[in-house]
């Protein structure tokens, strides 16, 4: 007797790259069976007809900022928790670059619990590289992750002394510690609010040359050869990037890259009459860029797409651009985003399904992200056609700093499931 | 009237027969302050306020005056002195001032695009008197006019602009401006001092100051502020004067009856040399100085008409 059996629904298996019409069957929080041919579907306690629709594993999301501990009132497990669920995040990969920053075992510990306590769906946090993530000295990172922390990352904030990040990554390959890396040369952007270019330069804006991605992520692979150890890149936003990311990899360095949903799928224009909901870091950037993103994304060089969720209130938005915080919402709109690569035809959606939740959960060593016999029973059943217009007043999230709202887009969830628990369902 | 704006927040949003129609009444209002009586009444019983979040004497003293030859109220309100030391942030700023019912606000900002939130939040017209490195639309106007009297038109002539093009709001203005009127624009000043993408802006580059004043009609020289002489955009004042600096020898490249100009206030002998500035023969920069009145004037007077017509069809 199974606890769910999930009927007509169309499978998207990320792992075979391919998409099956079926049924899906979990008994205790895991999935039991999967039905794609003629034979007897299973008993199960409760049935559901997924009328068509695609079934895919959660989405695992690598870089959602939950602002506990610090600024609560930007945004809580509770309410990041229910926007994960209502976006078909069945997994938030926290960032420890909060207020204060989360560097002892003390504060995940904290951060754990209240995950734990408040969040419907899975929360792994990360912990910081070097303590209050300025770049000196390394965090306890045997204590942190006996504590639970799954990466280390100092975020947005870039190791400057290489000496350090050397240390830090060679220590952290003793205990076999994954570290998410921000590619960025911070002496070129400092205090950028855009990418240099005729737009930024007739806007007055100051500016970071797309170079300073490729010349920070040059640096880091030198480290990573140096080291040996696990690194990730955060966020690839531009072509000049990919050169030496590709040659890392055929070079056969353990070195995972990401980009974020707004890269894939924004580009530096749409800041237009400065509109500060469209600042992000790093800024948006040329379409060119944005088209070579996409392609990498597609044909597996950037491995991971993250929706890079960072809240921010009205006060810190409604600023001159220069002055503005950075950083979008995007638990709730990374799917429906998602969606337009689909539509537009750059990508098909195992092919988003790899990037969203099978490549994620491989880097962290997850079982989940996978429609396979005995991973959890972590799911999503979405429309990728029901459209819709984006109003951010519907959002779950306490801020609502999205810069899609007012956007028509296509693909709305309609149930989230967390280990076989029903933790969404469109009403 | 082909003017129908409700704020003038920069050049990009202006046509030409606009940028004609304001320089036409800006003519009448020169020709107004040159006589002995120098009052108007086109702004008579509304209230100008001038909001400037950054230093200026001259583009604020030339805002007042033009208020007041015009009958405005005008008030003047340093802002850094004030609120902004309090924590309050532009948008409460404006909304406080909004709820006094002004009906000009000239508003000057470090932060380029600043203009542009605050008039989205207030009723009244806003100008633009400067917002970063954005635009400085009464700068470029008045530079318009300025060439439009000596030369005679305001079209196909070749127009150099030297210096710090990369800070400036008046060089991104002026740009947009005489690119709009159709001139040839060539860009002069080491590549440090250059904006990125500067290739795709329809300008011609130069590093080499006598190449690109050859044959020049007008010469327009920017400030270069102290705090890029330091050696992070250039080595040296001195180098800078050796290499950029407008003297009568570099000059000689230009047209025999080439037009110096100069927004002000001059760096004399950083960016040009002291004798040249006060060359009746060549410089403008006090004609510059006598316009910016004149074009404030009829800029406020044209956006006084349109906030009219409006509160009429209601």
């Amino acid at each position: 007797m199974m606890d769910i059996l999930f009927t007509n629904a169309k499978l998207i298996d990320p792992d075979a790259r391919n998409i099956a019409t079926g049924a899906l069957a979990t008994k205790n929080g895991k999935i039991a069976a999967i039905i794609t041919d003629n034979s007897t579907l299973p008993d199960a306690a409760q049935i559901i007809d997924c009328d068509r629709k695609y079934l895919a594993p959660g989405i695992v999301d690598i870089g959602v900022k939950v602002c506990e501990p610090g600024e609560r009132h930007k945004e809580s497990f509770g309410t990041a928790g229910l926007a994960a669920a209502a976006g078909g995040v069945t997994t938030m990969v926290t960032r420890p670059d909060t207020d204060p920053a989360i560097d002892n075992p003390e504060t995940l510990e904290f951060v754990i619990r209240r995950a734990r306590e408040a969040a419907p769906v899975n929360v792994l946090p990360m912990a910081a590289l070097t303590k209050g993530r300025q770049g000196r000295q390394m965090t306890e990172i045997g204590f942190l992750l006996d504590a639970g922390a799954v990466a280390f990352t100092d975020c947005d904030h870039v190791v400057t002394n290489s000496k350090v990040l050397a240390r830090a990554l060679s220590y952290a390959k003793s205990l076999g510690a994954l570290v998410l890396g921000h590619p960025q040369d911070p002496g070129l952007s400092i205090g950028a609010a855009a990418t240099s270019g005729k737009f930024a330069s007739l806007r007055g804006l100051p500016a970071v040359p797309p170079m300073a991605e490729r010349m920070g992520l040059d640096r880091d692979i030198a480290i990573v050869e140096m080291t040996g150890a696990s690194y990730h890149a955060d966020q690839i936003t531009t072509s000049r990037a990919l050169p030496p990311l590709e040659r890392a990899k055929h070079n056969g360095f353990d070195i995972t890259a990401g980009t974020s949903i707004h890269h894939l799928t924004l580009n530096a224009l749409d800041v237009a009459n400065y509109r500060t909901f469209f600042k992000i870091k790093p800024p948006l950037r040329d379409e060119d860029d944005r088209l070579a993103i996409t392609r990498a994304v597609q044909t597996g060089l950037i491995d991971i797409i993250s929706s890079m969720h960072t809240p921010q209130d009205e006060e810190s938005k409604r600023l001159p651009f220069e002055a503005a915080a950075s950083g979008a919402v995007a638990l709730e709109t990374l799917l429906p985003a998602a969606m337009q690569l689909f539509h537009s035809g750059a990508m098909d959606l195992p092919t988003l399904w790899r990037a969203m939740s099978l490549n994620p959960a491989k880097r962290l060593g997850l079982p989940s992200g996978r429609l396979s016999i005995q991973a959890p029973a972590d799911l999503v059943i979405f429309d990728p056609h029901a459209p819709f217009v984006m109003d951010r007043s519907s959002l779950q999230s306490k801020s609502r700093n999205t810069p899609f709202d007012g956007t028509r887009m296509q693909g709305k969830v309609i149930r989230t499931y967390v280990a076989g628990n029903n933790v969404y369902q469109r009403t | 009237m082909t003017f129908t704006h409700r704020h003038l927040l920069g050049i990009e949003y202006l046509r030409p027969e606009e940028i004609i129609t304001l320089l036409d009444l800006a003519d009448d209002y020169v020709k107004l302050n040159r006589a002995a009586e120098k009052h108007g009444a086109a702004l008579t019983g509304l209230t100008q306020i001038n909001m400037f979040f950054e230093n200026s004497t001259r583009t604020q003293a030339s805002f007042e005056l033009a208020g007041k030859r015009l009958g405005a109220d005008v008030m003047n309100m340093a802002m850094q002195a004030s609120s902004i030391s309090k924590g309050e942030t532009l948008i409460d700023t404006a909304m406080t001032l909004n709820a006094m019912h002004p009906d000009l606000l000239i508003v000057r900002h470090p932060h380029s695009g600043a203009v542009d939130l605050l008039a989205q939040k207030v009723n009244c017209a806003v100008l633009n008197a400067g917002d970063g490195r954005h635009e400085h639309p009464t700068q470029a106007l008045l530079d318009a006019l300025t060439i439009r009297r000596a030369k005679g038109r305001l079209h196909r002539l070749n127009i150099a602009i030297c210096g710090d093009i990369a800070h400036s709001r008046v060089a991104r203005s002026n740009i947009i401006l005489l690119g709009k009127m159709e001139n040839r624009i060539r860009l002069i000043g080491p590549p440090t001092l250059m904006p990125a993408g500067i290739n795709e802006f329809g300008v011609e580059v130069f590093d080499d100051m006598r190449h690109g004043l050859k044959d020049v009609d007008v010469v327009m020289m920017l400030r270069l502020q102290r705090e890029r002489m330091d050696g992070g955009f250039i080595p040296s004042e001195r180098e800078y004067y050796h290499r950029y600096g407008l003297d009568a020898d570099k000059l000689a490249n230009a047209k025999s009856d080439t037009i110096v100009m100069h927004p002000g206030p001059m760096n004399r002998g950083v960016e040009i040399d002291g004798t040249l500035a006060d060359d009746i023969n060549h410089s403008v920069i006090q004609e510059q100085v006598e316009m910016g009145v004149a074009v404030r004037m009829a800029a406020m007077d044209l956006l006084a008409r349109n906030q009219r017509s409006v509160r009429e069809a209601i």
